[in-house]
């Protein structure tokens, strides 16, 4: 019971300046959020030449709550008849809160017939997905996916 | 030398399009761990992937960290002709590395 020996916890400075501390705390865990869904426009921003891509063709197949975030199985798939004359040239994975912004970027060619793409990514935490689609008409669709993650990338030692 | 495993169908017939998967055994070091020591493992990653049919580029992918490690990829190649891919990884420290498979039409 030493608060019998410290006058000062109820000191009305000593509880302003911990209701400070509390509304700083506060301050710190909802500003990541913006910044990163910020990053990640603008990271889309940089690689369209900030050109608007619309929203649809563009389907991101991802599990919607991911147990491993080391090895997240995702497939980008292009609504396209991969024509010479119509298809997509190149679709760029972005997401919103690894350390990076870029996941991969793949180039097509009219040659692949299909515009569909399957890799394994890492994910840090739970967060959103979107893909952008360039089409050989220079036009940009964009498609987007919300990943809950249970366990994180990046936090194991050895893998 | 990094074991790479290429699936190539064959069989197929000309003009079906058939599934490419390709898998490379790289850790894909992000530099955003520690190690034991507690100092940040430097970058190694694949930056790029290409793939050629007789020279052509038909298919190319720029690889970023967040690209788990054995990075595997799988993509599409329609059936227009015989020929030889090539596949070639490249990456940070001067990593480079090519394989072939044939490309048979039916």
């Amino acid at each position: 019971m030493h608060s019998y020996n410290r006058p000062d916890v109820d000191d009305p400075r000593r509880r302003r300046v911990i209701g400070a501390g509390g509304a700083l705390l506060a301050l710190a865990i909802v500003r990541p959020a913006r910044a990163d869904a910020g990053e990640l426009a603008a990271a889309i921003a940089a690689y369209t030449g900030g050109r608007e891509a619309r929203p649809g063709r563009v389907t991101i197949d991802v599990a919607r709550l991911v147990d491993n975030g080391n090895a997240v199985p995702v497939t980008l798939r292009v609504d396209s008849p991969m024509s010479a004359a119509d298809h997509v040239r190149a679709i760029a994975l972005f997401n919103e809160r690894n350390p990076e912004r870029d996941v991969a970027r793949f180039a097509l060619t009219e040659r692949c017939g299909r515009a569909e793409v399957s890799t394994r990514i890492r994910l840090a935490t739970s967060q959103r997905l979107v893909a952008i689609a360039t089409m050989s008409d220079g036009s940009l669709w964009s498609g987007a996916a919300d990943v809950v993650v249970t366990l994180a990338a990046c936090l194991e030692g050895d893998i | 030398m990094a074991r790479t495993l290429v699936t190539v169908p064959q069989g197929a017939k000309r003009g079906e399009i058939v599934e490419i998967r390709v898998l490379i055994a790289h850790p894909m070091e992000t530099g955003f761990r520690a190690g034991p020591d507690g100092q940040r493992v430097p970058r190694d990653i694949l930056r790029r992937f290409t793939c050629r049919l007789d020279g052509e580029v038909v298919f190319a992918a720029e690889l970023f960290a967040a690209v788990s490690a054995n990075p595997y990829l799988a993509f599409p190649l329609r059936v227009d002709r015989a020929g030889t891919l090539t596949f070639t990884w490249e990456g940070d420290g001067g990593f480079a590395q090519t394989e072939t498979a044939t490309l048979a039409v039916s």
